[in-house]
C-alpha cells in the first residue's frame, strides 16, 4: 500500500505550528478576493460561518442548503456547549490542556497539529460570539458563566442554557445574514447538492436539485466547500435530524476524495430510550445532565420496581464504581458501553430493558430544585414531553443512541481534501476528534474551520491555483447533471414494493446489530454480506411516487438512502479493518481484561483514508501514520 | 408601504412619514387618537351627568362652554382631526389584516381572542354611526331643528330640556343604549391596547391596563346609559 | 387508537387546494404526531398515493421546521410545544382531527402543508444582526452583561422562526418573530449600538412582506413554543418610536 497522502503538517512544535503556518502563508490581495467564487453547501455552524466569513473577506461566495432556511441546520439542536480555553476559572485550564484532553479524549487518533489549532482558536470563538450576540448565561457579575463536561476535570464549557447550539448557529446566521444582505453571499435554500464536478483533478463545481421545483442545476466555482455534517442516520435511528445525510461527502468520495475513518461513530450515552417499532428518531437529553445526575441501575437482574421504590444499597451507581476519578462523567464512549454491559447482564429497565436511570434526587437535595430547574429546566420539560414522565420525581430514563460521527472525508491541515480545491469543514471532515469526540468540542470545531481556518487556508489554494472557473457546458458539468437526472429517473420508474423507510429501517437495525456499540468480525462480516443484498432489493423494489419535476420528499429521501446503503459497506469494511478498539470504535475481541478498548499503536496507529474503486471493487486503504511528537501515546485511564 | 432601506438613514421626510406609512406608526396614530377620544368621552359623560344636579348646573356648564369660542372650536377641530385619523388609520389596518390572510382557516376560532377584539372595526363603525346621529340631534339640530331654540328661564340654552325631550322618544333611546354597549366593547379592549401599542404595557402590568379598561368602559356604559333610562323611567322630568 | 384526519391537500401555489379524509388505524398514544403522520404515509404509498408533504427535521422541538394548524390551533392543543413534540395521548381514541398548513399571504404554500417562510430570513437580512466581521473581537469578559439582561436576551432569542405566531395571528402579523429579534439584540450592550437602524429596517421590510398588523390580542404568545411573549412586542414598539423620534430629530 503506498502512501500518498500529505497532510502538509507545518515544521515546528505543535504549540508554534499554527502561528508558522499564518506567517508563511500566502494571501489573496483584497482586490483579487471578489474575482474568485466558491461554494459552500450546507449552512450549520461550519457552513454558515464558513460563508459569512468568506464574504466578509471579499469572496464570491454561493451557500446551499437542502433546509428551508439556513438557520435550521442541525446544529441547532446540540444543547450543552462549547469548549474554549480561557482558564476564566482559574481552574487550571490552558491552551494545553484543552489540546490533551481532546487528543485523549480521541483516544490518540487523531492528528496532534490540528488538535492544537482548535485548542488556540477556541478562545477566539467566544470572543466572536459574544461581538455577535449571542447571550450565553452569565454570572451576577456580568461575566461569562461556565459548566464542566465529560472527559474533563475543568470547568471550560459555555453555554446558553440547554440550546447553545441554537445559540451558536443564530449567530452564524445572522452575520450570513449580513453577507447575503451585503450580496457577497448568494443563499440557495431547499436546494440539495447531488454531485460534485470534478475537471482535471480540481473541484471545479456542483450539480444541485432545487427541491421546490424540482430543476436540477450545474454552479461552477473556483473551489467547494463542503460542510455537510455526519452519517449518523446510517443506523436509521440516531439523536440528528431527519434530514441528516451522507450523500455530498459520499459523492465526494466517489469522485476521489478519500473518506477518512468512517467506523468511528459516537453513541451518545443520554438519549431518551426507543419506545417503540413505530420511532422515527431518538432524542437526546445534553450530556450536562451528567454534571448533576448519578447514573444507576438496580444491582439485581430483573429488577422491577418503581425506582423510588429501590433502596440505595440495591443499586448499582456503575460509573462511580468502575470510574472513580471520572465517575458519572466519563467520556462519552466508556459511559455508553458501560450502559450497553449493564443491560446486556439483564439489569436495563424501563419497557424493553434498554435503559438506565440518570437520578438527580441527591442533586435536587443539595442544590434544591430550583437551581435544577434553572439548569436543565427546558430538557426536563422535554423529556415529560416525550415520555410523560417528571423527572423531578423520579429518575430519567436513558440509553445510549447514534449522534455525531468523528470519520469523513479526509483533509489535511489546511482542511482540503485530496481532491484539490474540494475543502470539507465541520463534522463533515475527520480531522480534529479521533476515535471519539469529547463533549462540546463539535460546536468548538464548526466553529473554528468555519470563522478562523478555512478562510485563512483557502487564499493558499487560490494563490497557487488560478485555473479559473468553466461554463456549465463542459463535458464534465454535462456528465454529471445528465448522471444525477437519470439516477433521479431510475428511482422513480423502479414502482415496486416496498417503501424508502423500510428500506432505511432495515439498514439501521443491521448497522445497530452489527456495526453499533460493539462490533465484532462475524457481526461485521455478516454485515457485508448482507448490505449488497439490502441494496439490489432497494433498486429493484423500491416505490418513489410522484415525479422529478415538482416538490417530493419521497424522491430526496430515496437518493439519501441509496447513498446510505453504499457507504454503509464502507463503515462496515472500515471496522473489519481496524483490529483494535479505541474511542467510539469498539472490538469485543480487542478488549483489557476489565472490558476496556484495547488499542494497537504498534499497527493501528493511522488514519484510514479510503479510495473508491467502483461499488464492485474493495476501496482501497492509504494510510497517514500518526505521529504524535508532542503527547505520549497511553492507555487512557478515567478510573 | 414600501421605504426602501436606504432611503431610511440620510431622510428626515422619509422617516415622519413612517409614523403614517409603517405598520408601527399607524398603530401608534390609532393609540394616541384613540386616548384622545377615551379622554372625550369621560369628559362629555362627566360633563352631562350634570343633569343630575338641576337645570342650572347643566345650562351653565354648557353656557360657558359656548361662551369660550376660542377654546370649544379648539376642542372641536381637534375632536374632528382625530377622529377623521383613527378612522381612516383604523379601515386601512383592517383592509391590510385582510389582504394578509387570502385563505382561512376550516375553523374560525381566534387562539385567545375576545368579542370585543374581534369586532374593533364593526363596532367602531357603528359607533361612528351613532356620533353622526348623536351630533345632527343635539349639536346640529338636523333632526329636530327646534331643540336649539329652547330656553331656560334665565335665558340659556335649556340643554336639560332639549336631552330630556330627545331621550324620551325610546327609539333614540334604544339607539344610544345599543351604541353605548358597542362602546363599552370597543373601549374594553382599545384602552389597553393602546398601551401595548405605544409600548407601555409588559407582562406585569398587563392585568392592570387590561382592569382599566374594562372597569372604565363600564363606568362611561354605565354613566351614559343612566340618562336615557332616568328620563324613561320618569326620575329625570 | 383510531383517528379520522382531515388534511389540506394541495399540488402547489397556484392550483387550488381542498380537504381529504384519511383514517389513521393502529396508531400508539405515544407516537409524535409527525410519526402518525408518517404511518398513514406509509399506507398511502402502498396503497399507490401521494404522501403528505409536510415540513420536519430535527423532531425534537428546536429547528422551527414542523408546523401545523392542528383542529385550527397552531402546533395543537398543547402550549409550549411544537408540532413534532406533540404526542398522540394528547387526543382520545375516534377523534376527528383537521390539519392545515400556516396560511398566510407571506407565507405561499409550496405543497400540501409544505409554506415558504423565506420571508422571516429576509427579515433577519434587513438587519436582525450585529454588524462584527470575524476576527478582532475584544474578550469575551471585556463588556460584563448584567445577568438579568442577559437572561431576557436569551427568552426573547429562543424564538425557533417556526412562524406559529403569523399563523395563529387573526391578521397574519410576524410582529412577535420580529421583536423577539429586535429585543434579544436590543438587550445587549452589542446590539445597541445598531439598534435604530436595525428595528427601522427590520419593521419596514415586515411591512414590505405583506404580513397584518398587531391587534395586542396575544394569539401568537399564546401559541409560541418557546413562550415568547408580549413583553418583546411592547418593547418594540417602543425602540421604534425611539428610533422614529431620534430620526427626526437628529
Amino acid at each position: 500500500m503506498k502512501i500518498v497522502l500529505d497532510s502538509k503538517i507545518p515544521s515546528g512544535t505543535v504549540a508554534t505550528k499554527w502561528t508558522k503556518y499564518r506567517q508563511e502563508m500566502k494571501l489573496v490581495n483584497p482586490a483579487n478576493k471578489r474575482k474568485f467564487e466558491i461554494i459552500v453547501v450546507g449552512s450549520g455552524l461550519a457552513g454558515a460561518s464558513a460563508a459569512a466569513t468568506l464574504g466578509e473577506l471579499g469572496y464570491n461566495v454561493k451557500c446551499f442548503c437542502f433546509q428551508d432556511s439556513p438557520r435550521r441546520a442541525h446544529s441547532i439542536a446540540a444543547q450543552g456547549g462549547i469548549n474554549a480555553a480561557k482558564n476564566y476559572r482559574n481552574d487550571g485550564d490552558s491552551i494545553y490542556r484543552l489540546f490533551y484532553d481532546t487528543i485523549k479524549g480521541g483516544d490518540f487518533r487523531a492528528r496532534e497539529a490540528n488538535v492544537h489549532r482548535l485548542a488556540e482558536v477556541s478562545v477566539n470563538i467566544i470572543d466572536q460570539c459574544v461581538a455577535q450576540g449571542v447571550p450565553f448565561a452569565r454570572e451576577y457579575g456580568g461575566l461569562l458563566d461556565n459548566r464542566s463536561f465529560g472527559g474533563a476535570q475543568v470547568s471550560r464549557t459555555f453555554y446558553a442554557r440547554g440550546q447553545t447550539g441554537q445559540q451558536l448557529l443564530l449567530g452564524a446566521y445572522q452575520a450570513l445574514s449580513r453577507q447575503i444582505h451585503d450580496g457577497t453571499v448568494k443563499m440557495f435554500s431547499r436546494t440539495e447538492m447531488l454531485d460534485i464536478v470534478i475537471i482535471d483533478g480540481h473541484a471545479k463545481g456542483i450539480i444541485t436539485r432545487d427541491l421546490v421545483t424540482g430543476k436540477t442545476e450545474t454552479h461552477s466555482a473556483d473551489a467547494v466547500v463542503l460542510a455537510t455534517g455526519g452519517y449518523s442516520p446510517v443506523f436509521f435511528l440516531s439523536t440528528n435530524a431527519k434530514g441528516c445525510n451522507v450523500t455530498a461527502t459520499f459523492r465526494a468520495f466517489k469522485k476521489g476524495a478519500y473518506f477518512a475513518n468512517p467506523c468511528y461513530t459516537q453513541i451518545h450515552p443520554t438519549c431518551i430510550p426507543q419506545s417503540g417499532d413505530h420511532q422515527s428518531k431518538l432524542t437526546l437529553m445534553s450530556e450536562s445532565l451528567r454534571n448533576d445526575g448519578r447514573v444507576w441501575v438496580p444491582k439485581k437482574p430483573g429488577d422491577t420496581r418503581h425506582p423510588n421504590d429501590i433502596p440505595e444499597n440495591e443499586r448499582d451507581y456503575y460509573l462511580e464504581r468502575m470510574y472513580p476519578s471520572y465517575g458519572n462523567l466519563a467520556p462519552r464512549d466508556i459511559a455508553s458501553r458501560a450502559a450497553k454491559k449493564v443491560c446486556d447482564e439483564g439489569r436495563g429497565i424501563g419497557p424493553n430493558g434498554r435503559g438506565v436511570y440518570l437520578d438527580f434526587s441527591d442533586s435536587i437535595k443539595r442544590l434544591g430544585r430550583d437551581k435544577i430547574e434553572e439548569r436543565y429546566g427546558n430538557l426536563f420539560e422535554m423529556y415529560e414531553r416525550i415520555t410523560g414522565e417528571n423527572a423531578y420525581e423520579q429518575p430519567m430514563r436513558i440509553y445510549p443512541a447514534p449522534h455525531y460521527t468523528m470519520g469523513g472525508s479526509w483533509v489535511d491541515y489546511e482542511l482540503m481534501s485530496n481532491i484539490p480545491g474540494l475543502f470539507v469543514i465541520g463534522e463533515a471532515n475527520f480531522s480534529d476528534h479521533g476515535a471519539n469526540r469529547l463533549g462540546a468540542s463539535a460546536l468548538m470545531q464548526g466553529l473554528a474551520d468555519g470563522y478562523f481556518i478555512l478562510p485563512q487556508t483557502i487564499a493558499g489554494y487560490f494563490a497557487t491555483h488560478r485555473n479559473g472557473r468553466y461554463s456549465s457546458d463542459h463535458p464534465e458539468f454535462r456528465k454529471a447533471h445528465e448522471d444525477v437526472r437519470a439516477r433521479i429517473n431510475k428511482l422513480l420508474s423502479i414502482n415496486g414494493k416496498r417503501t424508502v423507510t423500510e428500506f432505511h429501517r432495515e439498514l439501521g437495525k443491521l448497522m445497530w446489530d452489527d456495526v453499533g456499540m460493539a462490533r465484532n468480525r462475524a457481526g461485521l462480516q455478516h454485515a457485508l454480506q448482507r448490505l449488497p443484498e439490502i441494496r439490489e432489493e432497494f433498486w429493484g423494489n423500491v416505490n418513489v411516487l410522484g415525479s422529478g419535476d415538482e416538490f417530493n420528499s419521497a424522491l430526496e429521501y430515496a437518493g439519501r438512502v441509496a447513498d446510505f446503503l453504499e457507504f454503509a459497506e464502507l463503515l462496515a469494511f472500515d471496522a473489519l479493518h481496524r483490529e483494535e478498539s479505541c474511542g467510539g470504535h469498539f472490538r469485543e475481541e480487542y478488549q483489557t481484561e476489565d472490558g476496556e478498548a484495547l488499542r494497537n499503536d504498534g499497527q493501528f496507529a493511522y488514519v484510514a483514508a479510503w479510495e473508491y474503486k467502483g461499488m464492485d471493487q474493495f476501496p482501497v486503504l492509504h494510510k497517514e501514520p500518526l505521529i504524535y511528537e508532542e503527547v505520549k501515546m497511553t492507555q487512557r485511564s478515567y478510573k | 408601504m414600501a421605504v426602501s432601506a436606504q432611503s431610511l438613514q440620510p431622510s428626515r421626510a422619509g422617516i415622519l412619514s413612517l409614523i403614517w406609512r409603517s405598520s408601527l406608526g399607524k398603530k401608534y396614530v390609532m393609540a394616541i387618537t384613540g386616548l384622545g377620544l377615551f379622554i372625550f368621552v369621560i369628559a362629555h359623560m362627566l360633563g352631562n351627568l350634570q343633569i343630575y344636579l338641576g337645570t342650572d348646573k347643566i345650562n351653565t356648564y354648557a353656557e360657558t362652554l359656548k361662551s369660550t369660542p376660542a377654546l370649544l372650536w379648539t376642542v372641536r377641530i381637534v375632536l374632528l382631526v382625530i377622529v377623521i385619523l383613527h378612522i381612516i388609520a383604523g379601515i386601512q389596518l383592517a383592509l391590510a389584516n385582510r389582504r394578509a390572510r387570502p385563505q382561512a382557516y376550516s375553523n374560525k376560532k381566534v387562539v385567545a381572542s375576545t368579542l370585543a377584539d374581534r369586532t374593533m372595526l364593526i363596532s367602531g363603525l357603528i359607533i361612528l354611526a351613532f356620533i353622526v346621529f348623536h351630533l345632527s340631534h343635539f349639536t346640529l339640530g338636523f333632526v329636530n331643528p327646534q331643540y336649539l331654540h329652547y330656553v331656560d328661564s334665565m335665558g340659556r340654552h335649556d340643554v336639560r330640556r332639549m336631552m330630556i325631550i330627545g331621550f324620551s322618544n325610546p327609539f333614540v333611546s334604544v339607539f344610544y343604549i345599543v351604541s353605548m354597549g358597542l362602546l363599552l366593547l370597543h373601549l374594553s379592549h382599545g384602552v389597553s391596547s393602546c398601551f401595548q401599542s405605544l409600548g407601555l404595557r409588559s407582562t406585569r402590568t398587563i392585568g392592570f391596563f387590561d382592569k382599566l379598561a374594562k372597569v372604565s368602559a363600564l363606568l362611561v356604559f354605565l354613566g351614559n346609559c343612566s340618562i336615557p333610562l332616568a328620563i324613561l323611567a320618569g326620575i329625570l322630568k | 387508537m383510531n383517528l379520522t384526519l382531515r388534511v389540506w391537500r394541495q399540488k402547489n401555489a397556484d392550483t387550488p387546494g381542498k380537504f381529504v379524509e384519511y383514517r389513521a388505524n393502529n396508531i400508539s398514544p405515544d407516537m409524535s404526531f409527525l410519526e402518525m403522520l408518517d404511518v398513514v404515509n406509509e399506507e398511502l404509498i402502498k396503497r399507490g398515493e401521494e404522501q403528505i408533504a409536510f415540513d420536519h427535521d430535527c423532531r425534537e422541538g428546536i429547528c422551527g421546521s414542523c408546523g401545523l394548524v392542528i383542529n385550527g390551533r397552531a402546533h395543537g392543543p398543547l402550549a409550549a410545544t411544537t408540532t413534532c413534540q406533540l404526542h398522540m395521548r394528547t387526543f382520545k381514541d375516534g377523534d376527528t382531527i383537521a390539519v392545515e398548513p400556516w396560511r398566510a399571504r407571506p407565507f405561499p404554500v409550496i405543497k400540501d402543508l409544505v409554506v415558504d417562510r423565506n420571508a422571516f430570513d429576509r427579515i433577519i437580512q434587513s438587519g436582525g444582526y450585529i454588524s462584527v466581521s470575524t476576527g478582532g473581537a475584544p474578550d469575551g469578559n471585556a463588556i460584563p452583561i448584567p445577568k438579568d439582561d442577559a437572561d431576557k436576551a436569551m427568552d426573547a432569542a429562543q424564538c425557533i422562526g417556526c412562524g406559529a405566531c403569523v399563523a395563529a395571528c387573526k391578521n397574519a402579523s410576524a410582529m412577535l418573530f420580529v421583536a423577539a429579534k429586535v429585543s434579544h439584540l436590543s438587550l445587549l450592550p452589542q446590539g445597541k449600538i445598531e439598534q435604530d437602524r436595525r428595528v427601522l429596517n427590520m419593521v419596514t421590510r415586515m411591512d414590505e412582506e405583506g404580513f397584518g398588523n398587531c391587534t395586542n390580542i396575544g394569539s401568537c404568545e399564546a401559541v409560541c413554543p418557546k413562550q415568547i411573549t408580549l413583553d418583546n412586542i411592547a418593547r418594540m414598539n417602543r425602540l421604534y418610536m425611539e428610533a422614529l423620534f431620534k430620526g427626526i430629530l437628529s
